[in-house]
């Protein structure tokens, strides 16, 4: 039907196409491949006449840029075979710029007509704002986003804190099971890398320590350097960034895809508490279980040292054990005393990201990323904050 | 001129399984240029599987799909681009671009037309964009920013950014507001008017069917059950067809005409 207004001359699709087992078509192979491969053999024709332009074939989008930049008055539009809402876009244009279109067939015409009609109308942009207000403004907005993020922390947890207050206070209702897989989750299978992650670390530093400590004929304090660091900074810090990355980012997934799909309206809507069944037993498993798992890092880092002390200096077991029954137990209490503070600050701030995730799945990914960054950052400044705590009372 | 129907796309024997659930067995379906067809069936007969498996989605397990004269399956990677710019496809909730604007995301399929300058393409898809009934606010809002009738619009111009000769359109009015969906409903019709397109319409919604199409294909038994105007359907003798065109919402609608 309606071939001559909708010639059909798309590669392969018609008499008149240059596709399978086209006789006809006498140009050079790569050009004709490049032609059937590529789009359909759409042609304007652009012709200047004395007082107007003569426009032939094909006015579609493929074809739009062979018209002329510039206006013309006058446009005969009596040849022309095939139009499109571009065309027709760019005809309704030039007709509003001024110029005349004549030899419309009945049918362009309507499609002109429709495409004119729908001409969206833009609206007066707005004002721009002088350039020392938008710094002023975005400066403004990050400070107070900035102490805004604080206090939502605050309230997560207060949400958090009211919500085990209510279940210590109805202990039938407190999620044990839900409790028991995230301990799981966040602890026993953060076990083999903790405990590798450790044992390393605590090789590292016998190894770099004892370089030093020969030049001054003092290896055996190389026990000291290590228990001192692993049990009261690197053992936990560094089991605390570990757990950042691994559970914040599950905190803000799980909780975020949830709040997607709105599975927590849904919730509320069924007199669920997410306080109560999301955010509470992840964070209280991230509390019971982060000072185990710093327990098991220093342990791992203790002998990672030991190896590495017996290996290169020969220390034997006995009397690395011996030098570290010296030393103070202060530095373990001190070392897992930040755990539980640690693993609130991370499970705080990966429930409120996920909490925070908007309709569309960019923003699941956007707050997961974002998570794990404020959940590190955090737990350094956090240790940072104790180092100078410590210190300040004689611990 | 010719009066001889164009078939544009033709299923013949087509069979399409996932695993051991076999969705279609024998399927045969023909679209004709021009024409707007609707292809209903309860849930689960694999309505939108059948548009998955026409635009080269789903594998098919048997048959032959022919789409202007290209099989699907068969075509090398530049044929394949060369066709997929002749159709356009709506997913039923828009499947925009989460990262890019309403206007960037009509702008994706015109970005393959060459020699096409910014301002063109940025008009081209602002023109789209009005012509799916967006205003004019719409066009810098992301994708997550829009109520769901509005990313179906949305949608909706990216299909038609290119002009193409077929439409297939998944569920069209589904979720949308009665006067949304009868606008709904005009523009498709406007537009195929307009622009010669043929339309494959998976719905659920008979006030789509009387209002656009002008066959109806009804699906079950995991094939074509029967083809035919409205009035035809009517007449049908199949318990669900019966039902489904007799029912009380059908009836709703008749009584309107």
């Amino acid at each position: 039907m309606d071939d001559d207004r909708f010639p059909v001359r798309w590669p392969g699709s018609g008499p008149d196409g240059y596709g399978k087992g086209d006789q006809h078509d006498c140009r050079p192979a790569t050009f004709r491949r490049r032609v059937r491969v590529m789009r359909p053999t759409q042609h304007l024709g652009v012709e200047a006449g004395d007082d107007r332009v003569i426009l032939s074939g094909d006015l579609v989008v493929w074809t739009l840029h062979r018209l002329n930049a510039k206006d013309d008055a006058r446009i005969d539009l009596s040849a022309l075979v095939r139009l499109d809402t571009a065309g027709a876009w760019e005809l309704a244009r030039r007709r509003a710029a001024g110029a005349d279109l004549t030899g419309l067939s009945a049918r362009h015409a309507d499609l002109l007509a429709a495409v004119t009609a729908a001409l969206p109308r833009a609206e007066a942009p707005k004002p721009a704002v002088p350039t020392w207000r938008r710094v002023l403004q975005a400066t403004g907005r990050l400070v107070t986003g900035a102490g805004l993020y604080l206090l939502q922390l605050a309230e997560y947890l207060g949400r958090m804190l009211a919500a085990l207050a209510r279940t210590i206070r109805h202990p039938t209702r407190f999620p044990l099971t839900a409790l028991v897989h995230h301990a799981q989750e966040t602890g026993l299978r953060a076990v083999p890398i903790v405990a590798v992650m450790s044992f390393l670390i605590g090789v590292v530093l016998a190894f770099q320590g004892s370089e030093q400590l020969r030049q001054f004929g003092a290896e055996v304090f190389v026990v000291d350097l290590i228990a001192i660091s692993i049990l009261r900074e690197l053992g936990i810090l560094l089991t605390a960034i570990v757990v950042a990355g691994r559970t914040a980012s599950a905190l803000t997934a799980s909780i975020g895809s949830m709040k997607m799909r709105q599975e927590i309206d849904a919730m509320r809507t069924l007199g669920l508490d997410p306080d109560r069944v999301l955010i509470l037993p992840r964070i209280l498993a991230l509390v019971v279980m982060l000072p185990i798992l710093g327990l098991i890092s220093a342990v791992a880092g203790l002998l990672g040292g030991a190896v590495m002390s017996w290996v290169e200096l020969g220390i034997s077991p006995a009397v690395f054990l011996a030098r570290l029954a010296d030393i103070s137990v202060t530095h373990a209490v001190v070392g897992l005393g930040k755990a539980p503070i640690f693993a609130l600050i991370i499970g705080v701030i990966g429930c409120h990201a996920g909490m925070q995730v908007g309709k569309d799945a960019e923003s699941l990914g956007r707050m997961t990323s974002s998570a794990v960054v404020s959940a590190i950052f955090a737990v350094i400044i956090a240790d940072a904050a104790f180092s100078i705590f410590f210190a300040q009372v004689g611990l | 001129m010719n009066d001889a129907v164009e078939t544009v796309v033709r299923v013949r024997g087509l069979r399409t399984q996932f695993g051991t659930h076999v969705v279609h067995d024998g399927l045969d379906l023909d679209l004709n240029r021009g024409e707007i067809l609707g292809v209903v069936g309860g849930s689960g007969t694999g309505k939108s599987v059948l548009l998955r498996a026409i635009v080269g989605l789903d594998a098919v397990r048997a048959g032959t799909i022919d789409v202007l004269g290209n099989r699907i399956g068969t075509l090398s990677g530049p044929d394949r681009r060369a066709l997929e710019q002749r159709w356009g496809v709506m997913f039923q909730d828009g499947a925009l671009f989460s990262s890019l604007t309403v206007r960037e995301n009509v702008e994706v399929p015109l970005r393959a037309v060459p020699g096409l300058t910014d301002a063109q393409r940025r008009g081209l898809a602002e023109l789209k964009i009005g012509m799916a009934g967006l205003p004019w606010k719409a066009n810098d809002d992301m994708p997550a920013d829009l109520s769901g009738g509005m990313r179906k619009r949305a949608g909706l111009a990216r299909a038609l950014a290119l002009d193409p000769e077929i439409l297939f359109l998944d569920e069209p009015t589904a979720g949308l507001d009665p006067i949304g969906a009868a606008a709904f409903d005009r523009l498709i019709v406007t537009l195929r008017d307009a622009l010669n397109l043929s339309v494959f319409l998976v719905t659920h919604d008979l006030d789509t069917l009387h209002a656009c199409c002008d066959r109806v294909a009804v699906l079950a038994e995991r094939r074509v059950l029967t083809t035919g105007t409205m009035a035809q359907m009517l007449d049908v003798d199949h318990p669900w067809v019966h039902e489904y065109f007799h029912g009380p919402r059908a009836r709703a609608v008749t009584a309107k005409d």
